[in-house]
């Protein structure tokens, strides 16, 4: 009689009285398939067809290049920007107590709800030269609307929920009592801060960041209205796209596409390592 | 701030944990003026331009066929959209949620990919594999199908972006439930579709709403990756955020405005319903993490 083998096989799964496994993870798999795989494989054969020559020529055409450096530069800005406001807003919302505190909550979460084509021709009506904001601006010289400063006030309202909500769960599980045991040491309120409450959050604030970062790089309904679309001057890659579509330039269309996944996957990856670094580092994400 | 924390002998003992008055005064202020400057006016601004020329200018968008027309196309497209990713998601964190078996992270990454994708190359994928030029392009238009620049594809490109809601937002909750309750039904004898509407789904039933409601509110505000596979034509492709674009470009900004006002409506409603779930069920929408 053989006897079964010893070791146990490696399983795809481990068993579970659980039913339904095969049916929910194909349709799983059917509809991911689908709905995202193929359609994104289009993509990658279209790029592979232009090749890495292809794409580079694309890339270093002048108007392309400084879409992708007014879509990229920009967006860093804005997402500092978005950082810096968004840890003081989650600092705010979870350590003081005030008056409308849970309304001042909701509104954080506003850019997420506000449909991007809204928002777009709000900040347009805003801070155009005879605008509520604007008017005031152009008194100082600044010229807001349909230039770069556009985008970037755009890209700060759509990044700042980003920046808020990766920040404000870690602020919410600081133990009180290692702030305490700071206090009691001699440290002053303001060491405490910067030596022991700030680095456990720089993760999350990275984190933040880089979200921000990417979904202003790929924005497009809130900023084009603000934009001017100037060729050069203040036109985004995401425009550039629809341009190149509407010429029935696929190959362009494509080429610059990927470029902007491609920074996009480089920059999801940061975050991957961030947050690593930061489970070996401080324990929790 | 250094000054006023280490002023030791204060009266009162928490405040060695907070700053002192005087600068969350500031901080508070700080924060107000700044939501209230970036994020509250332009919401205002959506209502006032609406109501710029009085009642009847602004009930006078909505008289017209166009505006019925993106009215409807939105709602058709938002009820398809959401229903398909309601299933998807739970049918995608049941698998998830209470089975271990290898790839499942990476699988998890791919459901969040539309997340990190631009919504303009959202549409664009579409265009490449339906559009003329696609790769079944020639196909389709042997077999008179259309599906780009017509509704099907504004449909697909809104399940697209919609795609990772409901699961990102299931897939945690169940697995921090695991599996012992759905366990049990099944030792008492119930079969697997019983265990699930009578243990499972009371159990999600609050974050399942929730992610519904933020998947409704993108379905029907999406922008980009429905106007790249549009063709923008009036009455037949546009749905209400197009709407609002090709109004603003005409410079009618009152129909504009007020037709945006539909949408940033449904953004507050979305938003105060939100808030309410949060509030009321905060342990039952989400998996640990945040909790206010």
């Amino acid at each position: 009689m053989a006897s079964p083998p010893l070791r146990p096989r490696r399983r795809f799964r481990q068993p579970s009285v659980i039913p339904g496994f095969g049916l929910t993870l194909g349709y799983t798999l059917t509809c991911l398939s689908l709905i995202v795989l193929l359609p994104l494989a289009a993509l990658v054969v279209r790029a592979s067809g232009l090749g890495l020559s292809g794409i580079w020529e694309v890339a270093t055409d002048p108007r392309v290049a400084s879409a992708l450096r007014v879509s990229f530069g920009i967006s860093a800005l804005a997402a500092l920007t978005a950082s810096l406001f968004g840890f003081l807003v989650a600092w705010v919302l979870t350590r003081y107590d005030f008056p409308g505190r849970r309304l001042v909550d909701a509104v954080v979460d506003l850019p997420f709800a506000l449909p991007t084509a809204v928002a777009g021709i709000a900040l347009a009506s805003l801070y155009a030269p005879n605008g509520l904001v604007g008017e005031q601006l152009a008194k100082l010289g600044i010229q807001a609307a349909y230039t770069p400063v556009g985008i970037y006030i755009a890209m700060v309202f759509i990044g700042l929920p980003f920046a808020v909500r990766t920040v404000q769960p870690l602020i919410v599980e600081i133990d009180k009592e290692i702030e305490e045991a700071s206090a009691t040491l001699g440290a002053g309120r303001f060491h405490t801060l910067t030596r022991v409450v700030l680095p456990p959050l720089i993760p999350a604030v990275l984190t933040g960041f880089a979200l921000a970062f990417a979904r202003g790089v790929g924005e497009y309904g809130s900023i084009i209205f603000i934009a001017g679309n100037l060729p050069y001057v203040s036109e985004i890659a995401p425009l550039l796209i629809v341009i190149k579509l509407s010429e029935f330039d696929y190959g362009g269309a494509c080429a610059i596409a990927t470029i902007m996944l491609g920074i996009s996957f480089v920059t999801l990856l940061a975050i991957n390592l961030i947050q690593a670094w930061s489970r070996r580092r401080f324990g929790y994400v | 701030m250094s000054e006023i924390a280490t002023d030791l002998p204060r009266q009162q003992p928490a405040s060695v944990v907070t700053e002192g008055g005087l600068v969350r005064g500031l901080l508070i202020a700080v924060a107000i003026v700044f939501l209230a400057l970036f994020l509250v006016l332009p919401l205002a601004t959506v209502f006032v331009q609406a109501f710029a020329k009085g009642w009847d200018a602004y009930l006078a968008a909505f008289h017209e066929a166009d505006a019925h027309a993106a009215i409807r196309l939105t709602l058709i497209t938002a009820a398809i959209a959401v229903p398909f990713n309601l299933v998807f998601g739970v049918v995608a964190s049941w698998a998830i949620a209470k089975f271990e078996f290898r790839g499942k992270n990476l699988l998890i990454t791919l459901i969040d990919l539309p997340f990190s994708v631009s919504p303009v190359v959202s549409g664009l994928i579409y265009v490449l594999v339906f559009g003329s030029q696609g790769l079944i392009g020639p196909w389709l238009i042997e077999h008179d199908i259309q599906i780009i620049f017509a509704v099907p594809g504004i449909v697909l490109a809104t399940i697209f972006v919609t795609f990772p809601f409901v699961a990102r937002q299931l897939i945690p909750l169940m697995q921090e439930q695991g599996t012992a309750e759905e366990e049990a039904a099944l030792t008492l004898g119930a079969s697997g579709w019983h265990a699930f509407r009578t243990v499972t789904l009371p159990n999600i039933r609050w974050g399942l709403l929730y992610s519904v409601l933020l998947c409704n509110a993108r379905a029907m505000g999406e922008f980009g990756a429905v106007s790249v596979v549009s063709g923008h034509i009036r009455g037949l492709t546009n749905t209400l955020p197009l709407h609002v674009e090709i109004l603003y470009n005409e410079y009618n900004f009152v129909a504009s405005f007020a037709v945006a006002s539909l949408l940033a409506g449904l953004a507050l409603v979305t938003l105060g319903l939100k808030s309410l779930l949060e509030w009321r069920y905060a342990g039952d929408i989400a998996a640990s993490g945040r909790r206010h």
